[in-house]
């Protein structure tokens, strides 16, 4: 399955202006941001509990470690994780761009 | 120490999973609904159809030429999720009547059919169509997401709106309470319909939501599931509280969670000290104007009255 491909290379309608699937990962969220999440990896216990409750799949296991990280492409800076986190680990912060 | 918390990012570090709700979809930040379609895709899997209403999750979901689908994924018009659904359904009963081999929707393993609406185009736009689905007896798992109004159009009153709640055409004002009617019972009037299996969710659970879900996939015919989903910008509250709101909503018994096996209730999500339901309309702005005078105190009262009659029917109290 690929995720990455881009919808609006080639661009054609076809009857009943089928599409194909994963394609709205294109769409860079994380420009709505104005929070950002920020986590202590000290207090992190790696529940996951980030991850089952962002709506924008932004909350992950961050590769190789035992800490959770966002996903600054798509997270809209909702502030759901900050709510959830058991450990109070996260932190919503204004973001400077 | 703010400049290295400013700088902090994982974004090349995260392990995403094969997500088939994908992110790049247009919810608010914060969206209760994207929730139960995360929850919808994690329990039933690759091999699903979804048929969807218009609606909040078809237009965040899939502006042409992208789709935040890992499933296949239909949307049609604003009412007909469930007849597109049964059509879908029909068709591979054909198939595999043709071809013994094909996919077969009685076999959970093989293929899901799950129609998603909202509750405008479940309970009020779509009703004729799923009062069709049901009474035919498709093989298909309707999920009915509850954020209780319009919201994609600007937040108009549905039937599933509560008591109070002020939405643009049921304004709060001098002469307004707000919306003047209670939530309409939809699985009570889906089991009435001779549907095996009837459940409500709240995103705020998604473990027991997901099981649910599995529970549905696995009978065969119609099934209804309807699940609370909160929206930050109709109900007007932090886009960070939708959990919590989807919480105190099961805690004040606003919105039961229970389950009907063949029209009698087999399971009850039950209260310890079930909270005054003030406390849930407190966080909402779409409550404001129940708090300034008489007649909302009134209001209020009413709404406690007809949650208390409700979980007096359920058994909601532990």
């Amino acid at each position: 399955m690929s995720q990455s491909d881009d919808p609006y290379e080639n661009l054609t309608i076809t009857t009943g202006a089928v599409v194909e699937p994963n394609t709205s990962r294109v769409n860079k969220t994380g420009s709505w941001r104005q929070f950002k999440p920020v986590i202590d990896i000290d207090a992190c216990i790696a529940c996951g509990q980030c991850d089952t409750y962002c709506p924008d799949q932004a909350a992950k296991p961050v590769e190789g470690e035992d800490y959770y990280g966002f996903d600054l492409d798509y997270c809209k800076g909702c502030g759901i994780c900050e709510e959830v986190c058991p450990t109070d680990a996260i932190e919503m912060i204004r973001e400077v761009k | 120490m703010s400049s290295d918390r400013q700088d902090q990012d994982f974004t090349d570090e995260v392990e995403h999973g094969e997500e088939l709700w994908n992110p790049g979809h247009r919810a608010c930040a914060g969206c209760g609904p994207a929730l139960a379609m995360k929850y919808i895709t994690e329990a039933a899997g690759p091999n699903t159809i979804v048929t969807n209403a218009t609606g909040c999750m078809e237009v965040v979901s899939t502006p042409f030429p992208e789709s935040s689908w890992g499933t296949s994924y239909i949307h049609n018009i604003f009412e007909n999720a469930a007849s597109v659904a049964a059509g879908v359904e029909a068709a591979y009963q054909s198939f595999d009547r043709r071809d013994p081999d094909h996919l077969d929707v009685s076999d959970e393993d093989d293929l899901n059919i799950i129609a998603i609406g909202g509750d405008g185009a479940t309970a009020d736009i779509g009703f004729r169509a799923l009062s069709g689905m049901m009474e035919r007896g498709h093989d298909v798992t309707y999920v009915m997401y509850d954020n209780e109004a319009y919201m994609n159009t600007g937040v108009q009153r549905s039937s599933q709106t509560p008591l109070g709640a002020s939405t643009t055409t049921s304004p709060a004002g001098t002469e307004s309470i707000g919306n003047d009617t209670n939530k309409k019972d939809m699985a009570s009037i889906a089991a009435d319909h001779g549907v095996e299996y009837v459940a409500t969710a709240s995103i705020s659970n998604p473990h027991d939501f997901k099981q649910k879900v599995e529970k549905a996939l696995e009978i065969d015919g119609p099934k209804f599931l309807h699940v609370y989903s909160p929206c930050p910008v109709g109900w007007s509250y932090e886009s960070s509280k939708t959990v919590e709101l989807a919480e105190l909503a099961v805690e004040t018994g606003l919105f039961p969670v229970f389950e009907m096996e063949n029209g009698e209730i087999t399971s009850v999500n039950k209260i310890s000290d079930r909270k005054p339901v003030r406390e849930w309309l407190e966080t909402q702005g779409r409550f404001k104007h129940l708090f300034d005078g008489e007649e909302g105190e009134e209001t209020i009262e009413a709404l406690q009255e007809w949650i208390d009659g409700r979980a007096e029917d359920l058994g909601l109290d532990a």
